[in-house]
């Protein structure tokens, strides 16, 4: 007997010390680039084209000389920063070196259909071997970026920022600007990194609640409440910690390119005003981005101008842009950017002079999904008894939420739902669950635009909320919406299957129709348990967050689980645009449109 | 007969396969339009319908029940879409004894997606004993779910109609206990069920066993994961009633180490 248990002691140790080898495999520090080479900043003036090459280039590893497949432009991930004049024609010419069609899109500008950059919806991508030229008019300022639009050449390392220096001055004044462009790398291609999440949905979550948690949570909220709680979430099917689908397991964190340990490094002189342009060119991570000992003072967000808001914490989702200004004294600071899910991380430094580092903040813990998450949270309910006024109709799809809404001379007027305003009233979820590709439906669904987000409710330090962001400028369109169109963010986390309205793109192909000059709502309820940062192409989307004619527009808006978001938009550019979910592996699942602004007297009935 | 039901698996893979192919053959790219006239030959802009597959070696493990060892495995394989899949499903254990005996299984079924939990699936199943009196064979077809079920349990209820038109049935349940990030205790639970009796196969109507256990595994890779598990098996009712009739024992404890893989 003893023998035996001497055995099994054997043999639990030789799983310990395999798996411990296998965890240092995990654990350690991977990294997408040796050194990344910021490629030289292309501008251009007076017409001047620019050259941009796509090229596919290995790059090399720090680690065991391991070599990853990269896409690099002009030799550089990110690619150069690209700086554009406003009021100026941008003539970009894009040589395709590789194997495969590519395209670029140019996040957030507004140019014309056929320059947009998405295969399928735009033109028919960049053949390989050939040459693409770019040719649009540059209608605005601020910093947005670009990135490819064809399979999984983002995640690949094709992404660079755009700047585009505004015509008039702008309204605040900096001594230096720096891009901060986030992103992560992971050595295993997308495609497996898709089929894993297909055969395992939970496959790179290292963060599930265990047994121990079980008794520690007993031990704060009490045995009941603790069973109560996990009884629910087993009800439902949900794991509470599913908080990202890729994670640090895999991914290594950049800042402009570079894992925490290469520490992209800001120099300033003391005293200077330092603007940073953050941009999250991650392809499945949202950040949490902090400067700690250093407030930040947000002047744009997405490319516009807002009211100044000083913050000292922000989270920035894949396609956002946040421009802050921050005034260092003469030291160190560590320029810090987690994961939602707190799975890794990577920073920068500021610094006075060369080789300084600051001190890292402390790692903060995971959250978990909570009731609010789901929808589900009923304890400030608004909603008038008996549903009335925002009791939801069924919702199939978007062609039907279109129907009967207002074809001219069509007479019958729906009422509308109105803006999804912060401590708006709840609405209650329509009869239609979205089928098999859907897993839950937010019962009740409410603005969150005044919370932070999960994991950053007890920030203990002012966090930025969408509702903090407005325009300096009234919008120039102040007309009423006199459309609706609703859209449910839907999926089965299980299947991993992406959709909106429970229908993935392949079986919702016909596009979406606007009307040319038509101003309508586009309103977007999440009825999953994660955030989808949602983007349009083509126009602005003025986020209704209660600051009415000073509403601020964005290209790309974070949707909170559970939650009920609205935008209103001006259909101003005919023509078929792409609109989104920027997680790109969910985009590429199926959480995909097309949006087609249609001349107004082509509208389908 | 026998030879027209050989067919069967044939015939089911045939209808599976017909019925897994989407509906209608999509064209490629974006319609054409008022405001894109001219969209022939443009590519797709995301590919969200492709296929993946997975093969899962859920057990696969040596035994030991009292004084015999076997080999024991429960593979399930699918492939396809988001809807619909092929499964082919093998379970059954090799017995060390002299002769080596045993019992296979082995189930091609059409699955599609009809709630964001529960497949149904339908097809064929073969089941084949190697026994000193000889290798009785039974072909099935098969009807069933297999989902996860409010509270966290992957379950799978089958239903089987035999070609001698008996009907029985088989329900496995399980649920992944995280101990830490990699030491997973999973509980099983498995039992098989018949309205009919047949003496070939040493069953009568009634619940014919039970099995229930627990696997503690150990995931170095998701993929890759060794574990020991302890079990009980019991034949119930009078299928008990047989088993200790023939000599047999009900009841087995069973200690086993094993792998489990998948890719």
């Amino acid at each position: 007997m003893s023998n035996r248990r001497g055995k099994t002691g054997e043999f639990l140790r030789a799983i310990c010390v395999v798996s411990s080898v296998v965890s240092i495999n995990f654990a350690g520090a991977v990294y997408a680039a040796e050194k990344a080479l910021p490629a030289e900043p292309v501008e251009s003036s007076g017409g001047k084209t620019i050259d941009l090459s796509i090229d596919s280039q290995p790059l090399r590893l720090t680690v065991g000389g391991w070599v990853g497949k990269a896409i690099a432009v002009n030799g550089a991930i990110p690619g150069p920063v690209l700086r554009l004049r406003e009021g100026e024609e941008a003539i970009i010419r894009v040589t395709n070196h590789l194997d495969e069609v590519t395209s670029i899109h140019w996040h957030g500008l507004l140019v014309p259909p056929g320059m947009d950059g998405v295969p399928g919806v735009s033109f028919a991508g960049i053949q390989p071997k050939s040459v693409f030229t770019y040719r649009f008019p540059v209608r605005q300022s601020g910093t947005y970026w670009a990135h490819s639009h064809s399979g999984g050449q983002e995640l690949l390392g094709l992404y660079f920022p755009v700047i585009v220096e505004p015509a008039a001055p702008e309204p605040f004044r900096y001594d230096r600007d720096y891009v901060v462009m986030l992103s992560e790398y992971s050595f295993e291609p997308p495609e497996r990194i898709i089929s894993r999440l297909k055969k395992q949905s939970g496959y790179y979550n290292y963060q599930r609640r265990t047994t121990g948690d079980l008794v520690s949570d007993a031990g704060r909220d009490g045995l009941l409440e603790t069973l109560k709680e996990r009884l629910s979430w087993s009800q439902m099917r949900m794991d509470p910690t599913d908080l990202a689908d890729v994670t640090g397991v895999t991914y290594t964190y950049l800042m402009n390119g570079r894992p925490a340990d290469a520490n992209w490094t800001g120099l300033f002189r003391a005293r200077e005003r330092v603007r940073l342009r953050f941009i999250d060119a991650g392809a499945m991570t949202l950040f949490d981005v902090r400067i700690p000992g250093l407030k930040m003072t947000l002047v744009q967000a997405d490319g516009q101008n807002v009211k100044p808001v000083d913050i000292e914490e922000f989270r920035i989702g894949p396609g956002e842009t946040y421009d802050v200004i921050v005034e260092p004294e003469d030291r160190a600071y560590s320029v810090f950017a987690e994961p939602l899910d707190r799975s890794g991380y990577t920073r920068g430094t500021l610094a006075p002079r060369e080789g300084m580092v600051a001190d890292l903040p402390a790692r903060r813990p995971r959250a978990v999904r909570t009731m609010a998450d789901m929808g589900m949270d009923m304890s400030d309910m608004k909603d008038p008894q008996g549903g009335g006024a925002t009791e939801m109709s069924a919702k199939g799809k978007p062609a039907d939420a279109m129907h009967g809404m207002g074809g001219p001379g069509d007479g019958a007027k729906k009422t509308l739902l109105g803006p999804a305003l912060p401590g708006g009233p709840s609405v209650k979820h329509g009869p239609d669950t979205h089928g098999p590709g859907n897993s839950s439906v937010a019962m009740n669904s409410r603005s969150r635009l005044d919370e932070p987000g999960t994991g950053l409710e007890k920030a203990g330090h002012k966090v930025l909320v969408y509702a903090d962001l407005e325009s300096p400028n009234p919008q120039p369109d102040q007309r009423e919406p006199d459309r609706e169109v609703e859209l449910h963010i839907t999926g089965n986390m299980d299947r991993y299957m992406w959709s909106f309205d429970g229908k993935k793109y392949s079986e919702a192909r016909t596009p979406i129709p606007f009307r040319v000059g038509e101003r309508l709502r586009l309103i977007f309820v999440n009825d999953t348990m994660m955030e989808h940062p949602i983007h349009l192409h083509g126009m602005w989307m003025e986020l209704e967050n209660g600051h009415g004619p000073t509403r601020p527009r964005k290209h790309t808006v974070i949707v909170k689980p559970g939650e009920r978001l609205s935008v209103a938009v001006t259909a101003d550019a005919a023509g078929r645009w792409a609109m989104h979910c920027h997680l790109l592996l969910h985009m590429e699942m199926g959480m995909f449109r097309v949006v087609e602004v249609l001349p107004a007297k082509a509208m389908v009935p | 007969m026998t030879r027209r039901l050989r067919r069967w698996p044939a015939a089911v893979l045939f209808v599976a396969g017909v019925a897994a192919t989407p509906s209608q053959a999509r064209d490629r790219g974006a319609p054409a339009s008022a405001t894109s006239p001219d969209t022939a030959g443009w590519p797709e802009p995301i590919d969200d319908s492709a296929f993946y597959s997975l093969v899962l070696f859920d057990v696969l493990e040596f035994q030991r029940l009292r004084n015999l060892n076997a080999l024991r495995w429960d593979v399930t394989a699918w492939a396809g879409g988001d809807l619909n899949r092929i499964w082919l499903k093998s379970s059954g254990e090799l017995n060390f004894s002299s002769p080596v005996g045993g019992e296979a299984d082995l189930q091609l079924l059409y699955g599609r997606l009809i709630s964001p939990f529960f497949d149904v699936q339908a097809g064929a199943r073969v089941e084949q004993h190697n026994e000193r009196s000889g290798t009785p064979r039974r072909v099935f077809l098969a009807l069933g779910l297999q989902g996860l079920a409010p509270g966290g349990f992957d379950v799978e209820p089958m239903l089987f109609l035999s070609n001698k038109l008996k009907v029985s049935g088989r329900f496995t349940a399980f649920i992944d206990l995280f101990q830490t990030q990699r030491l997973i205790l999973q509980p099983r639970f498995e039992t098989e069920f018949s309205f009919q009796r047949d003496d070939e196969f040493g069953v009568d109507p009634g619940i014919n066993n039970l099995e229930g256990g627990v696997r503690l595994r150990y995931e170095l890779l998701r993929e890759l994961a060794p574990y020991l598990g302890a079990g009980y098996r019991v034949s119930l009712g009078a299928t008990r009633d047989r088993v200790v009739r023939e000599g047999g024992n009900p009841g087995t404890f069973i200690l086993a180490g094993g792998l489990r893989t998948w890719f």
